[in-house]
């Protein structure tokens, strides 16, 4: 069970996203969970044993890491793509009930039922309407309330995003004032800096994306309280196009984050 | 042999599971499978070189360490996993079992969104199981260290150790708040253990006694 699972959960939500989720869902592969499980895991992998103080005073360095260092950054990455990650699923579990509806429609022989077989009802790909719309929607505002979190306690934290190179320690049992040492401090306050311009273009994303969803929502409002009785066949065919260019982003996503899974 | 051999069985369970079955499946999955694997699991990996104690007596630190974390926080945990994702394997096994016995009916369970007799009852006992091993877990945590706090100093005074020696743990603050964490995924768990328990048995509580109607009507 790792980051792989993750991507295999998802890629199944990626077939009913809009494109520039689909685009969100590649920015967090490859530019946060690659980064953070190739790169960033490594920097901060020696990060105790190298945080040193300049006293030989046992528990001084247990204790000021604690103080300084209270959850590490590398596992807020992880607790903040998890919770990032997840409200995808609620998409997927969705999409998982109306294909148990539609196969039990079709099972009972229900002639409204437009498919062949169970494998076309596996395969289909629901467009994003009605109560599924409300779904998708929910899920990018709590996507959005999750980043903004996770930045803000990152900020909370460390006092912003650099990692100093020395932080003067004086709790009980470090004796008087002692100078301890970070290690790697500048490549911590790279890393750190890209992860929070990522984040931040993630967020962007999902206010796009948000946007995009509500505007195509009062758009087809306006539509049905105008006059879309006269045009169908307009309407279903700029829908087929915007199909087919999902699908053709669907693909290329899929070719270069396939490499990823390990 | 690692997690993902028990995730590959889960995926199994999902297909007989009801909705909130699913919906635990995917807590245990992301919030807690996952968030040991990618997290939790490097905070303790160090924890014996990192429990330092304030003598330089040998065999102090080793004692010392032993005596406070007699079973480590994060092999609880990982116990606590296996031990709740099991009970699901009795469904699995049961479906197993009825259609390799009923080899003229291969396909005895058709319909996996409905779950009745037999199955049903194997059903509520692997949910019955996973929240008793939820809430002995649970007790377990709280009995061996005291509630769910770590920390910072605790002070030691077992052979060899010279009188009474502080020794240091390492991480405190990180370790409790992913103990936290895990105790709040279990609750939730256990909340949805329960709230599947009682939609099920009302279901068919409801189911049963209109069949007695209908038939009295008759």
């Amino acid at each position: 069970m790792d980051w792989g699972a993750l991507h295999t959960i998802l890629g199944g939500v990626n077939k009913h996203s809009t494109s520039i989720g689909k685009i969100w869902l590649t920015v967090l592969f490859i530019f946060r969970i690659m980064i953070l499980v190739v790169a960033a895991e490594r920097v901060w992998g020696d990060e105790q044993d190298d945080f040193v103080c300049n006293t030989l005073q046992p528990g001084c360095r247990n204790v000021c890491y604690d103080h300084f260092f209270p959850i590490s950054h590398i596992r807020l990455w992880a607790l903040q793509l998890i919770f990032v990650s997840t409200p995808a699923l609620l998409v997927a579990m969705h999409v998982a009930y109306r294909r148990h509806e539609k196969k039990r429609q079709f099972r009972k022989g229900d002639q409204k039922c437009e498919y062949k077989d169970i494998e076309e009802i596996r395969r289909q790909r629901f467009r994003i309407e009605g109560s599924l719309w409300w779904t998708y929607t929910s899920s990018i505002f709590f996507r959005l309330v999750f980043e903004a979190v996770f930045m803000y306690a990152f900020y909370f934290m460390y006092d912003g995003f650099r990692m100093p190179r020395l932080m003067k320690c004086n709790i009980w049992p470090c004796p008087n004032t002692v100078d301890c040492f970070v290690s790697r401090p500048t490549e911590k306050t790279v890393f750190t800096i890209f992860m929070i311009a990522v984040s931040s273009i993630c967020i962007l994303l999902n206010v796009a994306e948000l946007c995009y969803l509500l505007t195509k929502f009062f758009l087809r409002r306006s539509r049905k309280a105008g006059n879309s009785k006269q045009q169908p066949n307009h309407e279903n065919k700029e829908e087929t196009k915007q199909n087919e260019m999902n699908e053709l982003i669907s693909d290329s996503c899929q070719n270069t984050v396939i490499g990823f899974t390990s | 042999m690692s997690w993902g051999f028990l995730r590959d069985l889960m995926s199994g369970v999902n297909k007989y599971s009801t909705g909130i079955g699913r919906i635990w499946v995917a807590v245990v999955f992301m919030f807690r499978l996952l968030v040991y694997v990618a997290a939790a699991e490097n905070i303790w990996k160090y924890e014996h070189d990192e429990f330092e104690c304030n003598t330089k007596q040998p065999g102090c630190e080793n004692v010392c360490f032993d005596h406070f974390f007699p079973v480590s926080h994060i092999r609880l945990w990982a116990l606590q996993l296996i031990m709740v994702s099991t009970p699901s394997l009795l469904v699995v096994f049961h479906v197993a079992y009825r259609e390799n016995r009923e080899k003229h009916n291969q396909k005895l369970y058709r319909n996996p969104g409905k779950i009745e007799g037999g199955l049903l009852c194997t059903y509520l006992i692997s949910l019955i199981l996973k929240t008793a091993f939820e809430i002995v877990f649970l007790v377990l945590f709280y009995k061996l260290y005291n509630g769910f706090k770590i920390p910072h100093l605790v002070k030691c005074d077992i052979r060899p150790c010279p009188g009474t020696v502080d020794c240091y743990i390492s991480k405190p603050t990180e370790k409790m708040v992913f103990l936290y964490f895990l105790v709040a995924t279990s609750c939730l768990c256990i909340l949805l253990n329960l709230s599947e328990l009682s939609y099920l048995i009302f279901k068919y509580s409801i189911k049963c006694y209109l069949e007695k109607y209908m038939k009295k009507q008759q």
